[in-house]
Protein backbone atom coordinates (compact mmCIF):
# COMPACT_ATOMS: atom_id res chain seq x y z
CA UNK A 1 0.00 0.00 0.00
CA UNK A 2 1.57 3.42 -0.96
CA UNK A 3 1.88 5.92 0.85
CA UNK A 4 3.10 4.13 4.29
CA UNK A 5 6.67 3.39 5.94
CA UNK A 6 6.89 -0.17 3.91
CA UNK A 7 5.55 1.16 0.94
CA UNK A 8 8.57 -0.68 -0.94
CA UNK A 9 8.13 -4.23 -2.23
CA UNK A 10 10.84 -6.42 -0.90
CA UNK A 11 13.56 -7.55 -2.54
CA UNK A 12 14.44 -11.00 -3.55
CA UNK A 13 16.14 -12.61 -0.81
CA UNK A 14 19.80 -12.98 -0.39
CA UNK A 15 19.86 -17.17 -1.62
CA UNK A 16 17.33 -16.10 -4.60
CA UNK A 17 20.03 -13.12 -5.75
CA UNK A 18 22.79 -15.67 -5.37
CA UNK A 19 21.50 -17.86 -7.35
CA UNK A 20 20.52 -15.98 -10.20
CA UNK A 21 23.72 -13.92 -10.13
CA UNK A 22 26.96 -14.53 -9.97
CA UNK A 23 28.70 -12.26 -7.31
CA UNK A 24 26.09 -10.68 -5.73
CA UNK A 25 26.94 -9.24 -2.43
CA UNK A 26 30.59 -9.77 -2.70
CA UNK A 27 30.86 -5.96 -1.96
CA UNK A 28 27.83 -5.46 0.26
CA UNK A 29 30.40 -4.56 2.70
CA UNK A 30 31.35 -0.85 1.79
CA UNK A 31 35.10 -1.50 3.15
CA UNK A 32 35.33 -4.43 -0.15
CA UNK A 33 34.61 -1.07 -2.40
CA UNK A 34 38.02 0.34 -3.48
CA UNK A 35 36.77 4.10 -3.59
CA UNK A 36 35.33 3.78 -0.10
CA UNK A 37 35.79 6.13 1.09
CA UNK A 38 36.32 8.34 -1.44
CA UNK A 39 39.42 10.09 -0.23
CA UNK A 40 42.30 7.75 1.18
CA UNK A 41 46.11 7.61 0.82
CA UNK A 42 47.78 5.02 -1.10
CA UNK A 43 50.96 4.61 -2.72
CA UNK A 44 51.34 5.57 -5.61
CA UNK A 45 54.44 5.01 -7.04
CA UNK A 46 55.52 8.89 -7.06
CA UNK A 47 59.16 9.15 -5.90
CA UNK A 48 59.22 12.86 -6.11
CA UNK A 49 57.19 15.46 -3.59
CA UNK A 50 57.19 18.07 -6.65
CA UNK A 51 57.57 16.63 -10.41
CA UNK A 52 60.49 17.66 -12.37
CA UNK A 53 59.20 20.20 -14.75
CA UNK A 54 59.00 19.35 -18.34
CA UNK A 55 60.83 21.96 -20.48
CA UNK A 56 58.15 24.44 -22.42
CA UNK A 57 60.17 24.61 -26.15
CA UNK A 58 57.00 26.41 -27.19
CA UNK A 59 54.77 28.97 -25.12
CA UNK A 60 51.89 27.28 -23.58
CA UNK A 61 48.44 28.56 -22.52
CA UNK A 62 47.02 27.62 -18.83
CA UNK A 63 44.30 28.38 -17.48
CA UNK A 64 43.98 31.61 -15.07
CA UNK A 65 43.01 29.94 -12.32
CA UNK A 66 46.78 27.43 -12.21
CA UNK A 67 49.61 29.45 -9.95
CA UNK A 68 51.99 28.67 -13.27
CA UNK A 69 52.48 25.94 -15.78
CA UNK A 70 52.13 22.65 -14.04
CA UNK A 71 55.63 20.37 -14.64
CA UNK A 72 53.65 17.87 -16.94
CA UNK A 73 51.29 19.39 -19.83
CA UNK A 74 50.93 18.03 -23.79
CA UNK A 75 52.27 19.14 -26.44
CA UNK A 76 50.04 18.24 -29.19
CA UNK A 77 48.23 20.51 -31.70
CA UNK A 78 49.96 23.89 -30.59
CA UNK A 79 47.89 27.23 -30.46
CA UNK A 80 48.07 28.92 -34.31
CA UNK A 81 46.13 31.07 -36.82
CA UNK A 82 43.14 32.63 -35.88
CA UNK A 83 42.05 30.09 -33.96
CA UNK A 84 44.84 29.76 -31.91
CA UNK A 85 44.21 33.85 -31.13
CA UNK A 86 41.33 33.72 -30.03
CA UNK A 87 41.71 30.43 -27.36
CA UNK A 88 44.75 32.06 -26.58
CA UNK A 89 42.54 35.08 -25.91
CA UNK A 90 40.29 33.21 -23.77
CA UNK A 91 42.86 31.72 -21.61
CA UNK A 92 44.51 34.65 -21.10
CA UNK A 93 41.42 36.79 -20.09
CA UNK A 94 38.91 34.89 -18.37
CA UNK A 95 39.21 32.01 -15.18
CA UNK A 96 37.43 28.89 -15.77
CA UNK A 97 34.66 30.44 -13.93
CA UNK A 98 33.06 32.43 -16.78
CA UNK A 99 31.03 31.61 -19.31
CA UNK A 100 32.95 33.35 -21.88
CA UNK A 101 36.20 31.58 -21.35
CA UNK A 102 34.13 28.25 -22.76
CA UNK A 103 32.01 29.97 -25.46
CA UNK A 104 35.54 31.35 -26.77
CA UNK A 105 36.83 28.12 -26.56
CA UNK A 106 34.17 26.56 -28.37
CA UNK A 107 34.22 29.22 -31.27
CA UNK A 108 38.43 28.98 -31.72
CA UNK A 109 36.55 25.12 -32.25
CA UNK A 110 34.07 25.58 -35.04
CA UNK A 111 36.89 28.31 -36.75
CA UNK A 112 40.15 25.78 -35.95
CA UNK A 113 37.64 23.13 -38.29
CA UNK A 114 37.35 25.54 -41.25
CA UNK A 115 40.94 27.13 -40.98
CA UNK A 116 42.04 23.87 -41.01
CA UNK A 117 39.63 22.66 -44.18
CA UNK A 118 40.98 25.54 -45.80
CA UNK A 119 44.30 25.05 -45.49
CA UNK A 120 44.25 20.94 -46.71
CA UNK A 121 43.12 22.34 -49.78
CA UNK A 122 46.31 24.15 -50.59
CA UNK A 123 47.49 20.97 -49.99
CA UNK A 124 48.32 17.79 -51.68
CA UNK A 125 45.95 15.93 -49.99
CA UNK A 126 42.63 18.20 -49.46
CA UNK A 127 40.20 17.01 -46.83
CA UNK A 128 37.77 14.48 -48.30
CA UNK A 129 34.22 14.76 -46.63
CA UNK A 130 33.71 11.22 -48.06
CA UNK A 131 36.33 9.26 -46.47
CA UNK A 132 36.93 10.96 -43.14
CA UNK A 133 33.00 10.50 -42.07
CA UNK A 134 33.40 7.18 -42.44
CA UNK A 135 30.28 7.22 -44.59
CA UNK A 136 31.64 4.47 -46.99
CA UNK A 137 30.94 2.00 -43.96
CA UNK A 138 27.02 1.96 -44.26
CA UNK A 139 27.25 -0.82 -47.22
CA UNK A 140 27.73 -3.81 -45.30
CA UNK A 141 26.86 -2.54 -42.00
CA UNK A 142 22.97 -3.24 -41.80
CA UNK A 143 22.34 0.34 -42.13
CA UNK A 144 18.22 0.05 -42.93
CA UNK A 145 17.62 -2.62 -40.42
CA UNK A 146 19.77 -1.17 -37.67
CA UNK A 147 17.74 2.23 -38.00
CA UNK A 148 13.99 1.83 -39.14
CA UNK A 149 11.25 -0.36 -37.60
CA UNK A 150 13.28 0.01 -33.97
CA UNK A 151 11.55 2.71 -32.98
CA UNK A 152 14.97 4.30 -32.33
CA UNK A 153 14.93 8.06 -31.05
CA UNK A 154 17.19 9.56 -32.82
CA UNK A 155 16.07 9.49 -35.88
CA UNK A 156 13.84 12.16 -34.96
CA UNK A 157 17.13 14.45 -35.82
CA UNK A 158 19.76 12.19 -37.51
CA UNK A 159 18.81 13.48 -40.87
CA UNK A 160 20.17 17.00 -39.54
CA UNK A 161 23.97 15.30 -39.35
CA UNK A 162 24.53 15.08 -43.29
CA UNK A 163 22.87 18.52 -43.52
CA UNK A 164 25.30 19.74 -41.03
CA UNK A 165 28.07 18.01 -41.81
CA UNK A 166 27.73 18.43 -45.72
CA UNK A 167 25.55 21.58 -45.45
CA UNK A 168 28.59 23.81 -45.28
CA UNK A 169 30.25 22.45 -48.27
CA UNK A 170 27.10 22.22 -50.89
CA UNK A 171 26.64 25.86 -49.69
CA UNK A 172 30.15 26.82 -50.56
CA UNK A 173 30.51 25.36 -53.50
CA UNK A 174 26.96 26.93 -54.49
CA UNK A 175 28.31 30.15 -53.51
CA UNK A 176 31.26 29.55 -55.50
CA UNK A 177 29.62 28.80 -58.33
CA UNK A 178 27.39 31.62 -58.61
CA UNK A 179 30.65 34.00 -57.78
CA UNK A 180 31.97 32.38 -60.76
CA UNK A 181 28.95 32.90 -62.86
CA UNK A 182 28.49 36.51 -61.85
CA UNK A 183 31.97 37.13 -62.65
CA UNK A 184 32.04 35.65 -66.26
CA UNK A 185 28.68 37.14 -67.25
CA UNK A 186 29.55 40.40 -65.98
CA UNK A 187 29.01 43.60 -68.01
CA UNK A 188 32.82 44.85 -68.19
CA UNK A 189 33.69 41.15 -69.42
CA UNK A 190 31.38 41.38 -72.29
CA UNK B 1 53.76 5.93 -37.61
CA UNK B 2 49.83 6.20 -38.72
CA UNK B 3 47.24 7.75 -36.06
CA UNK B 4 43.92 8.89 -35.98
CA UNK B 5 43.52 12.36 -36.09
CA UNK B 6 40.68 14.56 -35.97
CA UNK B 7 39.64 16.83 -38.99
CA UNK B 8 36.54 18.51 -37.84
CA UNK B 9 33.18 17.89 -35.85
CA UNK B 10 32.22 14.17 -37.63
CA UNK B 11 35.33 14.08 -39.40
CA UNK B 12 38.67 12.07 -38.71
CA UNK B 13 40.91 10.90 -40.81
CA UNK B 14 44.38 8.09 -40.32
CA UNK B 15 47.87 10.25 -40.88
CA UNK B 16 51.43 9.88 -40.63
CA UNK B 17 52.84 11.51 -37.54
CA UNK B 18 55.73 11.86 -35.73
CA UNK B 19 56.55 9.06 -33.30
CA UNK B 20 56.38 10.27 -29.89
CA UNK B 21 59.49 11.11 -27.69
CA UNK B 22 60.24 11.41 -24.17
CA UNK B 23 59.58 14.85 -23.34
CA UNK B 24 59.83 14.53 -19.34
CA UNK B 25 62.19 12.35 -17.20
CA UNK B 26 59.55 9.99 -16.32
CA UNK B 27 57.95 9.34 -19.46
CA UNK B 28 57.60 6.30 -21.45
CA UNK B 29 56.63 5.57 -25.03
CA UNK B 30 54.27 2.77 -25.79
CA UNK B 31 53.59 0.95 -28.80
CA UNK B 32 50.08 0.38 -28.69
CA UNK B 33 48.87 -3.08 -29.30
CA UNK B 34 44.72 -2.58 -28.55
CA UNK B 35 42.75 0.54 -28.21
CA UNK B 36 38.61 1.03 -28.38
CA UNK B 37 36.48 4.03 -28.95
CA UNK B 38 34.83 5.07 -26.03
CA UNK B 39 31.03 6.22 -25.86
CA UNK B 40 32.74 9.79 -24.81
CA UNK B 41 34.99 9.77 -28.06
CA UNK B 42 31.25 10.56 -30.24
CA UNK B 43 31.63 14.10 -27.53
CA UNK B 44 34.69 14.40 -29.05
CA UNK B 45 34.02 13.54 -32.32
CA UNK B 46 30.57 15.69 -32.80
CA UNK B 47 32.33 18.73 -30.95
CA UNK B 48 30.78 19.25 -27.96
CA UNK B 49 34.16 19.45 -25.63
CA UNK B 50 35.61 22.54 -25.62
CA UNK B 51 39.36 23.09 -27.25
CA UNK B 52 39.10 19.75 -29.05
CA UNK B 53 41.95 21.05 -31.36
CA UNK B 54 42.07 19.68 -35.46
CA UNK B 55 45.29 17.41 -35.80
CA UNK B 56 44.78 15.89 -32.16
CA UNK B 57 44.65 11.73 -31.73
CA UNK B 58 41.83 10.51 -29.48
CA UNK B 59 42.03 7.58 -27.78
CA UNK B 60 42.06 7.03 -24.11
CA UNK B 61 41.57 3.71 -23.71
CA UNK B 62 44.28 1.23 -24.91
CA UNK B 63 47.14 -1.15 -23.84
CA UNK B 64 50.57 -1.61 -25.63
CA UNK B 65 54.18 -2.40 -25.24
CA UNK B 66 56.78 -0.11 -23.51
CA UNK B 67 59.06 0.94 -26.39
CA UNK B 68 61.24 3.48 -24.38
CA UNK B 69 61.46 4.30 -21.00
CA UNK B 70 62.63 7.92 -19.26
CA UNK B 71 65.73 8.06 -17.51
CA UNK B 72 63.90 8.43 -13.78
CA UNK B 73 61.52 5.37 -14.88
CA UNK B 74 61.98 2.77 -12.03
CA UNK B 75 58.96 0.38 -12.26
CA UNK B 76 58.91 -0.49 -16.32
CA UNK B 77 61.18 -1.51 -18.64
CA UNK B 78 61.23 -1.38 -22.27
CA UNK B 79 59.17 -5.08 -23.42
CA UNK B 80 56.60 -4.60 -20.86
CA UNK B 81 52.69 -5.46 -21.63
CA UNK B 82 50.72 -2.69 -19.77
CA UNK B 83 47.61 -1.71 -19.45
CA UNK B 84 47.48 2.29 -19.06
CA UNK B 85 44.82 3.86 -16.88
CA UNK B 86 42.77 6.80 -19.18
CA UNK B 87 43.62 9.22 -15.77
CA UNK B 88 47.13 11.48 -16.91
CA UNK B 89 48.36 11.89 -13.12
CA UNK B 90 51.40 12.60 -10.93
CA UNK B 91 50.64 10.43 -8.15
CA UNK B 92 51.80 13.45 -5.80
CA UNK B 93 49.78 16.68 -5.88
CA UNK B 94 47.04 17.36 -2.85
CA UNK B 95 44.66 14.95 -4.87
CA UNK B 96 46.62 12.57 -6.12
CA UNK B 97 47.68 11.70 -2.37
CA UNK B 98 43.86 11.34 -1.34
CA UNK B 99 43.28 9.31 -3.76
CA UNK B 100 41.66 11.34 -6.82
CA UNK B 101 43.94 10.44 -9.61
CA UNK B 102 41.34 12.31 -11.81
CA UNK B 103 41.58 15.28 -10.47
CA UNK B 104 45.30 15.64 -10.76
CA UNK B 105 46.70 19.38 -10.29
CA UNK B 106 49.78 19.01 -12.08
CA UNK B 107 48.95 17.27 -15.66
CA UNK B 108 46.73 19.52 -16.98
CA UNK B 109 47.70 23.75 -17.40
CA UNK B 110 44.27 24.29 -19.50
CA UNK B 111 42.15 23.70 -16.36
CA UNK B 112 41.99 23.40 -13.08
CA UNK B 113 38.24 21.48 -13.03
CA UNK B 114 39.48 18.21 -14.77
CA UNK B 115 42.79 16.03 -14.35
CA UNK B 116 44.56 15.24 -17.22
CA UNK B 117 43.44 12.53 -20.10
CA UNK B 118 44.97 10.96 -22.94
CA UNK B 119 43.60 12.39 -26.51
CA UNK B 120 40.59 14.23 -24.66
CA UNK B 121 40.62 17.91 -26.03
CA UNK B 122 42.64 20.07 -24.52
CA UNK B 123 40.39 20.94 -21.59
CA UNK B 124 41.98 17.64 -20.31
CA UNK B 125 45.76 18.62 -21.03
CA UNK B 126 46.57 18.38 -24.47
CA UNK B 127 48.19 14.87 -24.68
CA UNK B 128 47.71 12.54 -27.88
CA UNK B 129 45.42 9.45 -27.14
CA UNK B 130 46.21 5.62 -28.15
CA UNK B 131 44.26 5.60 -31.63
CA UNK B 132 47.48 5.12 -32.84
CA UNK B 133 50.35 3.15 -33.14
CA UNK B 134 52.59 4.93 -30.36
CA UNK B 135 51.63 6.95 -27.50
CA UNK B 136 53.37 9.12 -24.86
CA UNK B 137 52.54 7.93 -21.34
CA UNK B 138 53.97 10.61 -18.35
CA UNK B 139 54.20 9.57 -15.14
CA UNK B 140 55.48 6.00 -16.20
CA UNK B 141 56.02 4.78 -12.60
CA UNK B 142 52.66 5.90 -11.79
CA UNK B 143 49.80 4.96 -14.20
CA UNK B 144 50.57 2.03 -16.25
CA UNK B 145 50.17 -1.52 -14.85
CA UNK B 146 51.98 -4.54 -15.99
CA UNK B 147 49.00 -6.94 -17.24
CA UNK B 148 48.74 -9.96 -15.48
CA UNK B 149 49.49 -13.36 -17.64
CA UNK B 150 45.88 -14.52 -16.99
CA UNK B 151 44.10 -11.68 -18.31
CA UNK B 152 42.96 -11.52 -22.22
CA UNK B 153 44.20 -8.10 -24.35
CA UNK B 154 40.17 -7.65 -24.48
CA UNK B 155 39.49 -7.60 -20.94
CA UNK B 156 42.05 -5.46 -19.91
CA UNK B 157 41.72 -2.51 -22.70
CA UNK B 158 38.12 -2.74 -21.32
CA UNK B 159 39.52 -2.05 -17.48
CA UNK B 160 41.20 0.80 -18.75
CA UNK B 161 38.24 3.05 -18.34
CA UNK B 162 34.79 1.48 -18.97
CA UNK B 163 34.74 -1.29 -16.57
CA UNK B 164 36.37 0.77 -13.99
CA UNK B 165 33.73 3.70 -14.86
CA UNK B 166 30.65 2.11 -14.66
CA UNK B 167 31.57 -0.09 -11.37
CA UNK B 168 33.21 3.36 -9.79
CA UNK B 169 29.34 5.01 -10.42
CA UNK B 170 27.64 2.32 -8.04
CA UNK B 171 29.82 3.25 -5.43
CA UNK B 172 29.47 6.62 -5.97
CA UNK B 173 25.75 5.69 -5.54
CA UNK B 174 26.56 4.13 -2.14
CA UNK B 175 24.12 1.43 -2.42
CA UNK B 176 22.73 -0.65 0.55
CA UNK B 177 21.37 -3.72 0.40
CA UNK B 178 18.14 -4.61 -1.48
CA UNK B 179 18.72 -1.30 -3.41
CA UNK B 180 16.43 -0.16 -6.35
CA UNK B 181 18.69 1.02 -8.81
CA UNK B 182 18.52 3.00 -12.32
CA UNK B 183 21.02 3.12 -14.64
CA UNK B 184 20.18 5.68 -17.59
CA UNK B 185 21.85 4.27 -20.91
CA UNK B 186 23.19 0.81 -21.78
CA UNK B 187 26.03 1.97 -23.26
CA UNK B 188 29.50 -0.30 -22.26
CA UNK B 189 29.57 1.81 -19.30
CA UNK B 190 26.08 1.90 -18.59
CA UNK B 191 25.91 -1.89 -19.11
CA UNK B 192 29.01 -2.57 -16.31
CA UNK B 193 27.30 0.47 -14.36
CA UNK B 194 24.28 -2.31 -14.13
CA UNK B 195 26.33 -4.83 -13.65
CA UNK B 196 28.62 -3.89 -10.88
CA UNK B 197 25.21 -2.64 -8.04
CA UNK B 198 24.70 -6.45 -8.04
CA UNK B 199 28.06 -7.02 -6.57
CA UNK B 200 27.17 -4.69 -4.01
CA UNK B 201 23.67 -6.08 -2.84
CA UNK B 202 21.09 -4.49 -4.80
CA UNK B 203 17.83 -5.66 -4.77
CA UNK B 204 16.76 -4.53 -8.56
CA UNK B 205 18.80 -3.05 -11.33
CA UNK B 206 16.52 -1.23 -14.14
CA UNK B 207 18.06 0.23 -17.63
CA UNK B 208 17.03 2.69 -19.64
CA UNK B 209 18.12 3.42 -23.42
CA UNK B 210 16.38 3.45 -26.49
CA UNK B 211 18.28 0.89 -28.63
CA UNK B 212 16.18 -2.72 -28.17
CA UNK B 213 19.85 -4.68 -28.97
CA UNK B 214 21.35 -3.04 -26.18
CA UNK B 215 18.86 -3.52 -23.46
CA UNK B 216 18.52 -7.57 -24.30
CA UNK B 217 22.20 -7.33 -23.82
CA UNK B 218 21.18 -5.47 -20.49
CA UNK B 219 18.90 -8.10 -19.94
CA UNK B 220 21.17 -11.03 -20.55
CA UNK B 221 24.62 -9.46 -19.02
CA UNK B 222 23.43 -7.30 -16.19
CA UNK B 223 20.64 -9.34 -15.02
CA UNK B 224 18.65 -5.80 -15.72
CA UNK B 225 14.87 -5.27 -16.29
CA UNK B 226 14.70 -2.78 -18.90
CA UNK B 227 12.59 -0.13 -20.16
CA UNK B 228 12.80 1.48 -23.68
CA UNK B 229 12.22 4.89 -23.43
CA UNK B 230 10.75 5.44 -27.06
CA UNK B 231 8.15 3.02 -26.11
CA UNK B 232 6.35 5.35 -23.63
CA UNK B 233 5.27 9.02 -23.60
CA UNK B 234 6.53 9.91 -20.22
CA UNK B 235 9.20 7.47 -19.23
CA UNK B 236 9.34 9.44 -15.83
CA UNK B 237 6.19 7.95 -15.04
CA UNK B 238 6.61 4.42 -15.70
CA UNK B 239 9.62 4.49 -13.85
CA UNK B 240 7.55 5.78 -11.06
CA UNK B 241 5.11 3.29 -11.12
CA UNK B 242 7.99 0.47 -10.91
CA UNK B 243 8.83 1.94 -7.67
CA UNK B 244 5.98 2.21 -5.98
CA UNK B 245 5.82 5.87 -6.83
CA UNK B 246 8.55 6.33 -4.69
CA UNK B 247 11.50 6.43 -7.20
CA UNK B 248 14.88 4.48 -7.54
CA UNK B 249 17.16 4.79 -4.39
CA UNK B 250 19.91 5.28 -6.45
CA UNK B 251 20.56 6.50 -10.17
CA UNK B 252 23.28 6.60 -12.25
CA UNK B 253 23.72 9.01 -15.61
CA UNK B 254 25.59 6.76 -17.69
CA UNK B 255 24.76 9.03 -21.12
CA UNK B 256 25.98 12.69 -20.69
CA UNK B 257 26.06 15.57 -23.04
CA UNK B 258 24.55 13.70 -26.14
CA UNK B 259 21.29 12.24 -24.30
CA UNK B 260 18.05 12.08 -26.40
CA UNK B 261 14.53 12.17 -25.12
CA UNK B 262 13.51 15.25 -25.96
CA UNK B 263 13.50 16.56 -29.90
CA UNK B 264 14.28 20.26 -28.79
CA UNK B 265 16.37 20.25 -25.85
CA UNK B 266 19.02 17.65 -27.85
CA UNK B 267 18.89 19.33 -30.94
CA UNK B 268 19.67 22.47 -28.98
CA UNK B 269 22.46 21.07 -27.08
CA UNK B 270 24.17 18.44 -28.62
CA UNK B 271 23.10 19.21 -32.57
CA UNK B 272 23.42 23.17 -32.66
CA UNK B 273 25.91 23.08 -29.48
CA UNK B 274 23.78 25.95 -28.45
CA UNK B 275 24.80 24.77 -24.92
CA UNK B 276 27.23 22.67 -23.27
CA UNK B 277 24.79 19.20 -24.63
CA UNK B 278 21.93 17.85 -23.25
CA UNK B 279 20.80 17.53 -19.88
CA UNK B 280 17.88 15.34 -20.47
CA UNK B 281 20.11 12.43 -18.83
CA UNK B 282 20.77 14.86 -15.89
CA UNK B 283 17.13 15.84 -15.39
CA UNK B 284 15.72 12.54 -15.68
CA UNK B 285 18.19 11.23 -13.26
CA UNK B 286 17.06 14.16 -10.82
CA UNK B 287 13.17 13.68 -11.69
CA UNK B 288 13.40 9.37 -11.19
CA UNK B 289 15.27 8.85 -7.90
CA UNK B 290 13.51 9.38 -4.94
CA UNK B 291 13.47 11.99 -1.98
CA UNK B 292 16.65 11.78 -0.10
CA UNK B 293 18.41 9.30 -2.86
CA UNK B 294 21.45 9.73 -4.54
CA UNK B 295 22.00 10.61 -8.08
CA UNK B 296 25.28 9.43 -9.27
CA UNK B 297 27.07 10.74 -12.23
CA UNK B 298 29.29 9.70 -15.03
CA UNK B 299 28.22 10.95 -17.92
CA UNK B 300 30.49 13.51 -19.36
CA UNK B 301 29.20 17.46 -20.11
CA UNK B 302 30.45 20.50 -21.53
CA UNK B 303 31.12 23.06 -19.27
CA UNK B 304 27.15 24.99 -19.33
CA UNK B 305 24.16 22.91 -19.61
CA UNK B 306 21.34 25.07 -19.19
CA UNK B 307 17.75 24.39 -18.59
CA UNK B 308 18.42 21.61 -15.49
CA UNK B 309 16.32 21.03 -12.94
CA UNK B 310 18.30 21.95 -9.75
CA UNK B 311 15.25 22.93 -7.28
CA UNK B 312 14.16 19.81 -7.59
CA UNK B 313 17.43 18.55 -6.22
CA UNK B 314 17.48 20.67 -3.52
CA UNK B 315 13.58 19.96 -2.80
CA UNK B 316 13.79 16.33 -2.69
CA UNK B 317 16.75 16.35 -0.05
CA UNK B 318 19.47 14.71 -2.89
CA UNK B 319 23.23 13.65 -2.65
CA UNK B 320 24.69 14.41 -6.13
CA UNK B 321 28.02 12.51 -6.62
CA UNK B 322 30.16 12.50 -9.52
CA UNK B 323 33.47 12.13 -11.06
CA UNK B 324 35.71 11.04 -13.20
CA UNK B 325 36.83 7.64 -11.99
CA UNK B 326 39.90 7.14 -10.92
CA UNK B 327 41.03 4.14 -12.33
CA UNK B 328 43.76 2.57 -11.12
CA UNK B 329 42.22 2.29 -7.30
CA UNK B 330 39.50 -0.32 -8.78
CA UNK B 331 42.19 -2.45 -10.28
CA UNK B 332 42.84 -5.16 -7.53
CA UNK B 333 39.28 -5.65 -6.83
CA UNK B 334 38.24 -6.21 -10.42
CA UNK B 335 41.03 -8.33 -10.60
CA UNK B 336 39.20 -10.41 -8.23
CA UNK B 337 36.03 -10.54 -9.74
CA UNK B 338 37.23 -11.15 -13.15
CA UNK B 339 39.06 -13.78 -11.86
CA UNK B 340 35.90 -14.95 -9.66
CA UNK B 341 33.84 -15.03 -13.25
CA UNK B 342 31.35 -12.46 -11.86
CA UNK B 343 32.37 -9.70 -14.69
CA UNK B 344 33.26 -11.02 -17.82
CA UNK B 345 34.09 -7.80 -19.92
CA UNK B 346 34.69 -8.58 -23.39
CA UNK B 347 31.67 -10.43 -23.66
CA UNK B 348 30.63 -6.30 -24.07
CA UNK B 349 33.26 -6.22 -27.46
CA UNK B 350 31.05 -6.38 -30.64
CA UNK B 351 33.32 -5.05 -33.17
CA UNK B 352 37.30 -4.75 -34.03
CA UNK B 353 38.52 -2.16 -36.08
CA UNK B 354 41.88 -2.02 -38.03
CA UNK B 355 43.07 1.55 -37.26
CA UNK B 356 43.18 2.32 -40.93
CA UNK B 357 39.13 2.24 -41.22
CA UNK B 358 38.51 4.54 -38.31
CA UNK B 359 36.87 6.76 -39.53
CA UNK B 360 34.15 4.05 -40.36
CA UNK B 361 34.36 2.76 -37.16
CA UNK B 362 33.57 6.43 -35.21
CA UNK B 363 30.49 6.40 -38.07
CA UNK B 364 28.94 3.10 -37.53
CA UNK B 365 29.61 4.04 -33.04
CA UNK B 366 27.99 6.83 -33.96
CA UNK B 367 25.16 5.98 -35.86
CA UNK B 368 24.55 2.89 -33.74
CA UNK B 369 24.91 0.61 -36.55
CA UNK B 370 25.27 -2.99 -37.03
CA UNK B 371 24.30 -3.75 -33.37
CA UNK B 372 27.79 -2.07 -32.63
CA UNK B 373 28.11 -1.83 -28.79
CA UNK B 374 31.74 -1.56 -28.06
CA UNK B 375 34.56 -0.95 -30.50
CA UNK B 376 38.40 -1.84 -30.30
CA UNK B 377 40.63 -0.61 -32.78
CA UNK B 378 43.53 -3.24 -34.11
CA UNK B 379 46.66 -0.65 -34.62
CA UNK B 380 48.86 -2.46 -37.50
CA UNK B 381 45.50 -4.73 -38.59
CA UNK B 382 44.61 -4.62 -42.61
Amino acid sequence: MPYTADTRRQPPSRDELRNRIPGWGADLDPADRPSVPREKHEPTGAHWDFPERQPENTPRERSLEHKFLTPVFGTTAPLHGFSGAIRRFAYRRYSEGQTPHWLLLLAGDRVDAWESHLRSLATGRPDNPVTQTGILAEPGHRPLSSRFGRNRADLKHAWMDPVMVGGPWAAAAVLAWVGARKLLTSPSRR
Amino acid sequence: MRAMVYRGPYKVAVEEKDIPSVEHPNDAIVRVTLGAICGSDLHLYHGLIPDTRVGTTFGHEFIGVVEEVGPSVQNLKVGDRVMVPFNVYCGSCYFCARGLYSNCHNVNPNATAIGGIYGYSHSCGGYDGGQSEFVRVPFADVGPSLIPDWMSDEDAVLLTDALPTGYFGAQLGDISEGDTVIVLGAGPVGLFAAASPWLMGAGRVIVVDHLDYRLAKAREFAHAETYNFAEHRDIILELKKATDYLGADVVIDAVGAEADGSFLQHVAGAKLKLQGGSPIALNWALAAVRKGGTVSVLGAYGPAPTGIKFGDAMNKGLTIRANQCPVKRQWPRLFEHLRNGYLRPSELVTHRIPLEHIAEGYHLFSGKLDGIIKPLVVPGAS
